[in-house]
């Protein structure tokens, strides 16, 4: 299996380099002296320095996985994608130039290999739904850095839940759909999944997704029926993102539960009996 | 570096920061960072989650809620039970640099005199923390809520081990110091308050239930000043040693709970946000120490102020 990266022990303050408007998104950059390179599908616990200190919230880290991580001099540069939705996400957003990032991670367990998901792989599929492109923007280039063929299929609702496109996959070719037909395919990015699945030559792919929770479920559901490996990247409520607060079950086809920070986020999608998991990420 | 050491029921410590059980998991945290965790374990002695007879998977999500300075949670004590915790976690848990206190709780008392017996003869155990006021779990609410049921679990735990029973009390009663007085009658040898809160949230989106149990228990800096008086009360009335917690995250927030009473703290919904928060609490708690003089003798902050 692909091991997780392990991290540091303990929060650490990282340097905000960069914070770009990007549709209705922002990216915004933070150098961390002091971490490894992550792998894709691993995530971080993100926090201002002035968290929680007018209303008492944000109160917990939020959960966000890596978009980019380069290595640089002076640490690895990572980047991360940001909707401003809620109290967290606002601070995090307004992050300007030199401001403090408090994170642990890396995180959780990364995507695996297309080989350790289907032994006799051809290739990869990346389908991306809204802010969910983020994680597959690392993939991408790190699949790409081991020679695996790919195709790119992202889907969006509109123009302003588009951001991070350009920044993240610029010039490499993907497959566009949107809800409003603005770009690529009017539909979803399921369609576009749909139609490539039932040709001939997919058989052996492998699909690595990470979306809202209807299109993981769609997802899961078009693999299952096609008999195609699949890795979810998947977000539920979280206070730690190390093990700790149990809050971030997600249930199995088995009827157990996993924690999804130690033992996600990234899922088979065979292991699950549905993808529409209760309950939000914190805002 | 100051000395902060202290003994608690026979227990020595090198610092009074424990953690709240159920907020610091050592196995998941050793394979997220790795052997670092063994090198500067933030604690002076390790409370397990809470374990029960048979295994349980806890409750369905969604499990959390933020709140203002805290949050919900109903977790409903997932765990491999008594005997999957003996095989599989406590050879781990041995492995942490500092003793080991383990949380039980039981539906009955049968249930926990079993726990006790089975925990009570491990060696690797240095106490027994006997939970009889977790919120989400019906059983534990009946125990811990009133005196004469504490103290008849007690006099039927009491005579099972030689290992010191801490009763970890619940806040949800109006006289938490009947409780302790009961349970320090019965023969426990601390108290640890205060537990979580009874809570509830509601999705603002439809305004149904949010939690997937309905309700669950209240954590973090939004409940420090009501555990700070119920630590005031209870060690008012018992001689036993108590453990304070509630919304700790820094060393000012221990010095109070010393202040009130406590002989030791823990720290717990604060390990949430940083997985070394309870090393930064004891660093600035041996600043508090030195800065009023204190001169590490621990006992004296208590014995100081009058309330």
């Amino acid at each position: 299996m692909t091991q997780r990266v392990l991290a540091p022990f303990g929060r650490r303050r990282c340097e905000v380099t960069a914070n770009v408007a990007s549709g209705g998104y922002r990216i915004f950059s933070a150098l961390d002296a002091a971490g490894p390179q992550p792998r894709a599908g691993q995530f971080y616990m993100l926090a201002t320095e002035r968290w929680g200190s007018t209303l008492g919230r944000p109160y917990l880290p939020r959960a966000f996985s890596v978009a980019d991580a380069k290595a640089t001099d002076e640490g690895v540069r990572l980047d991360f994608l940001v909707e401003a939705v809620g109290p967290g996400t606002e601070a995090l957003a307004a992050l300007a130039e030199d401001d403090g990032l408090l994170l642990t991670g890396p995180l959780g367990r990364p995507f695996s290999s297309p080989g350790e998901v289907t032994p006799d792989a051809d290739g990869a599929v990346l389908v991306g739904g809204g802010i969910g492109i983020a994680p597959l923007a690392l993939l991408r280039r790190q699949l790409a850095r081991r020679g695996v063929p790919q195709r790119v299929l992202l889907g969006f609702r509109d123009r302003e839940h588009s951001g991070g496109v350009e920044e993240l996959f610029g010039c490499e070719e993907v497959r566009l759909a949107s809800e409003d037909g603005h770009a690529g395919h009017r539909g979803f990015v399921t369609d576009l999944l749909a139609v490539l699945l039932a040709g001939d030559d997919a058989s052996r792919a492998v699909v690595y997704a990470c979306g809202p929770p209807a299109m993981l479920e769609a997802v899961r559901g078009l693999c299952a029926e096609r008999g195609v490996g699949a890795e979810l990247a998947m977000e539920a409520p979280m206070a730690c993102g190390f093990g700790s607060c149990f809050g971030c079950a997600v249930p199995l086809a088995d009827g157990s539960y996993i924690r999804l920070c130690v033992d996600g986020p990234v899922v088979r999608a065979d292991q699950l009996d549905t993808a529409l998991v209760a309950g939000s990420g914190h805002r | 570096m100051t000395d902060l050491s202290l003994e608690v029921c026979g227990l020595r410590l090198a610092h009074p920061v424990l953690n709240g059980s159920g907020t610091f998991d050592a196995l998941a945290a050793r394979r997220v960072f790795g052997d670092a965790l063994l090198e500067v374990f933030p604690f002076s002695a390790y409370v397990s989650k809470t374990i029960t007879p048979e295994p349980r998977i806890g409750n369905p999500p969604p499990r959390l809620y933020e709140t203002p300075a805290g949050m919900v949670n109903s977790i409903g004590l997932p765990n491999k039970g008594l005997e999957g915790f003996l095989l599989e976690d406590l050879p781990g848990l041995a492995e942490l640099p500092v003793p080991l206190i383990v949380s039980v709780m039981a539906p009955s008392r049968e249930g926990f005199a079993h726990l006790v017996e089975g925990v009570g003869r491990r060696d690797e155990v240095s106490a027994i923390e006997l939970n009889v006021s977790c919120p989400n779990v019906e059983s534990g609410l009946i125990v811990g809520e009133q005196p004469a049921e504490t103290r008849g679990l007690l006099d039927i735990l009491r005579p099972l081990t030689d290992k010191p029973l801490i009763v970890k009390l619940t806040p949800n009663v109006a006289n938490p110091a009947a409780v302790a007085a009961a349970a320090e009658e019965g023969g426990a040898d601390a108290v640890s308050l205060i537990n979580t809160l009874r809570a509830t949230a509601r999705d603002p989106a439809n305004l149904e239930p949010w939690l997937g149990a309905g309700s669950g228990g209240l954590s973090g800096p939004a409940i420090r000043a009501l555990a700070l008086d119920q630590v005031r009360r209870v060690t008012e009335t018992v001689s036993v040693p108590a453990i304070g917690m509630g919304g700790v995250e820094s060393g000012a927030d221990a010095v109070e709970f010393l202040a009130a009473g406590a002989t030791a703290i823990a720290v717990g919904t604060a390990n949430f946000r940083d997985p070394l928060a309870a090393q930064r609490v004891v660093s600035e708690l041996a600043d508090e120490v030195l800065a009023r003089g204190i001169g590490g003798d621990l006992g004296r902050i208590a014995g100081s102020t009058s309330t």
